[in-house]
């Protein structure tokens, strides 16, 4: 069988039901190939919307994503979608066609060294040397994405190898990969001691990122939580780990964050991280975070321990299977609940003092975080919501009270622009029958906006709407809070007229510029069939609060 | 503290927070995949997240599909167990051990080409006997000298040696491997 043949059964053995891409000179023999695979490919009109496509696709159902793309140029668009999935442990592979091997390292006509490129940003990578190994890599790959804590693999496959004849067989069982075990279970004895650490605590706090919704352990979350009445937050990644609407719930920590969940971080005993890495964003300044707490860490990289915070009681393992076990040894404890009642009247008070706000307009003025909440009703709160990196993206993390996991689809550690809509038309893909609303930024559409044409194309029910406020509003909030107001590059104007621009596209354009109309065409937007953009012109100068400005810490909150 | 649902207290206050620095030199070995691109890694890994390698020596195991690479670094300066942790995560690397001096055999191994006169041209001759080195080399300038041992040694030669003029000197960086047990 031919080796490009081989990659589309190995793809198929894998359980691959799409892939993303653009074709090119050095992938020929690969598209030759998809011609006649099993799967379906979304050709895109971008390689970087390929990768966001493919993350989509995995973030939204949990799935491995695939995206495709030629050699050099083609290579390197997807640089940063790889990126992103490294950075927010997204199971994807990258698969690139490379020149032909005698033109290896001869700067040959679109050659780029696509596996150096990568090195500092994938879980790992393979250049393929010989064609019968190809199979044997798209196994281990894809075994490498998705377990352990998921991330990105690429495989490089030059242009001659996959056009070689080998004998393909399916490979099935655990690949061998000596260097490459992840530890799952978590040490029962760790796990004893963290649950006397928390029968004593007094100021306990549940602090939990992506890894809860990587894991797939939303249920045995709450269920810990129940276990006792633990406060729970969420990092920007794990919005959706624990539901919104929950008497426990603290809202989302961090830079953005409610001032109930930092606050309580600040004055924690103990915090028990589970999935989460300590991010600059939600510590803010490192000496000054949590300054009174112990701390359990709960992740299955054990790099991410103590990396930036060190761990009291650290805990290797998926929090899948931790966190049963946990609240089994918590619960065998039998611990006194009454000891969390001036807890919980402290962060009532926070509560009451400090609710998420903004004001009002008296005219017909929309405010951005009237755009959220709007959307929240439109959709009943159940909608999968892709954003792209700015304030909008914070106030969607705010006012969209996210209860289900995969439900939210953006960019965290790498703070994407753009990330948006091809992750919506990715995780639309995946999941059909769910309805998938991107909440775009002005200044990040405009990356992306070819990308209108894949949905059209493709026949993408997929509702984009734009929170148009003219800027790169939070560089523009940031020029004016530390930056005497000395506003450069930060006016999006003239801006397109996205409504024409859409239906340029073949999606049907919408514009609402006023507060009554809001509810009513995002109805309209969404009982539309077919791709609708929805052009929301909000308040142009609107700050994001709260907010804990960089560098300062937890208590040192403004607006 | 072993039992699970057992009442005895743990107070917050006794738990101590892991990792940070350990003050010394670390000698980690490391047996990785012997493929293509693997030092890279290794070199790419050290050089994003900030840490120095001191010495870094590589080479063949008796395994043909293993390869050795022992490295220093300074545990003053870098935590270790975050350096290792690191290391763990690249899939090509099989096994990492943080050689403990007591317990292990290190050597490295150095070539110096010194000035020699004829007027020091004896002391470096009585220097070489000393420290059990070899002459490989010689000329009418200079002399060349092979020395074996432990870091330390290697680092007082090239005290002694120094004042006479040092012209050249390439040093190995450490391999080791771990004493056998003494037979009981």
């Amino acid at each position: 069988m031919r080796a490009a043949d081989a990659l589309c059964e190995a793809l198929k053995a894998e359980g691959v039901k799409h892939v993303f891409g653009i074709p090119g000179g050095a992938s020929l023999p690969l598209y030759d190939a998809i011609y006649d695979a099993d799967f379906e490919h979304v050709q895109v009109r971008h390689e970087q919307a390929a990768g966001h496509a493919a993350e989509g696709y995995a973030k939204a159902s949990g799935r491995v994503g695939v995206a495709f793309a030629t050699s050099g140029p083609g290579a390197t668009n997807l640089i940063t979608a790889i990126a992103d999935a490294h950075m927010d442990s997204v199971p994807t592979v990258f698969i690139t066609g490379q020149v032909r091997t005698d033109l290896i390292g001869t700067d040959g006509f679109q050659e780029a060294d696509v596996t150096g490129i990568t090195m500092p940003i994938v879980k790992h990578s393979f250049l393929v040397t010989d064609p019968a190994q190809i199979p044997d890599y798209i196994h281990k790959a894809f075994h490498i994405a998705k377990t352990g804590r998921p991330g990105p693999v690429l495989v490089d496959i030059p242009q001659d190898l996959s056009r070689m004849e080998i004998d393909y067989e399916p490979i099935t069982g655990a690949p061998k990969l000596p260097g490459y075990q992840p530890n799952t279970e978590g040490n029962i004895k760790q796990i004893r001691i963290a649950a006397k650490a928390m029968a004593n605590a007094k100021r306990p706090v549940l602090y939990a990122g992506g890894g809860v919704i990587n894991a797939d352990a939303s249920e045995e979350l709450r269920e810990l939580a129940a276990s006792d009445r633990f406060p729970v937050t969420c990092t920007l990644m794990g919005l959706g780990g624990f539901p919104a609407p929950h008497e426990q719930w603290l809202g989302m920590l961090g830079m953005h964050g409610t001032r109930s969940a930092n606050y309580a971080m600040d004055e924690a005993d103990l915090i028990v991280a589970i999935g989460a890495r300590f991010d600059d964003r939600i510590t803010g300044k490192l000496s000054e975070f949590a300054p009174r707490a112990k701390f359990v860490h709960i992740d299955i990289d054990p790099a991410e321990i103590s990396k930036n915070v060190p761990a009291h009681i650290p805990i290797v393992g998926d929090v899948k299977k931790v966190l049963p076990k946990l609240t089994g040894e918590y619960r065998a404890l039998a611990a006194d609940t009454s000891r969390l009642d001036e807890w919980w009247r402290r962060i009532e008070g926070w509560r009451e003092q400090y609710p998420l706000h903004y004001e009002e307009t008296t005219d017909q003025e929309i405010k951005p975080q009237l755009m959220v909440e709007e959307m929240y009703r439109a959709t009943n709160g159940d909608a999968i919501i892709t954003s792209d990196v700015g304030q909008h993206q914070m106030w969607a993390a705010q006012y969209y009270h996210f209860a289900k996991p995969n439900r939210w689809l953006n960019s965290g550690g790498l703070g994407t622009m753009g990330f948006g809509l091809p992750a919506a038309i990715g995780a639309k893909v995946a999941m059909p029958d769910e309805q998938v609303v991107c909440l775009a930024g002005d200044g990040s559409l405009i990356m992306v906006c070819q990308e209108f044409a894949t949905a059209a194309a493709h026949d993408l029910d997929i509702k984009v709407f734009l929170m148009n406020n003219g800027h790169f509003g939070m560089v523009r909030q940031w020029q004016e809070l530390f930056w005497e107001e000395r506003y450069q590059s930060v006016v999006m104007g003239p801006s397109p007229d996205w409504v024409k621009l859409a239906e340029a596209f073949g999606w049907t354009g919408i514009l609402c510029d006023r507060k009554d109309d809001l509810a009513g065409s995002m109805k309209t937007a969404l009982e539309t069939d077919g791709p609708v953009l929805l052009d929301v012109r909000v308040t142009q100068n609107e700050n994001c609060y709260p907010m804990i400005p960089a560098g300062a810490a937890a208590r040192d909150m403004v607006g | 503290m072993a039992d699970s649902g057992t009442k005895d207290i743990l107070d917050l206050d006794d738990l101590r927070a892991e990792g940070g620095l350990t003050g010394r030199r670390h000698l980690l070995s490391l047996l990785v995949e012997n493929r293509p691109g693997v030092l890279a890694r290794i070199a790419g890994l050290f050089s994003r997240r900030g840490f120095n390698i001191d010495t870094l020596a590589v080479g063949p195991t008796e395994d043909p599909d293993i390869s050795r690479v022992t490295l220093t670094v300074d545990g003053a300066v870098h935590p270790i167990d975050q350096v290792t942790k690191q290391l763990h995560k690249l899939v090509n690397v099989i096994k990492i051990r943080d050689m403990d001096p007591d317990t292990a055999v290190a050597r490295e191994m150095a070539l110096f080409r010194i000035n020699a006169a004829a007027d020091n041209r004896a002391e470096i001759i009585e220097f070489t006997q000393i420290f059990r080195a070899h002459i490989v080399d010689v000329s009418r300038r200079s002399i060349t000298v092979e020395v074996t041992g432990t870091t330390e040694k290697i680092d007082s030669f090239e005290r002694m040696v120094r004042p006479h003029g040092l012209i050249e000197m390439a040093r190995t960086g450490e391999v080791a491997i771990v004493r056998a047990r003494p037979e009981s």
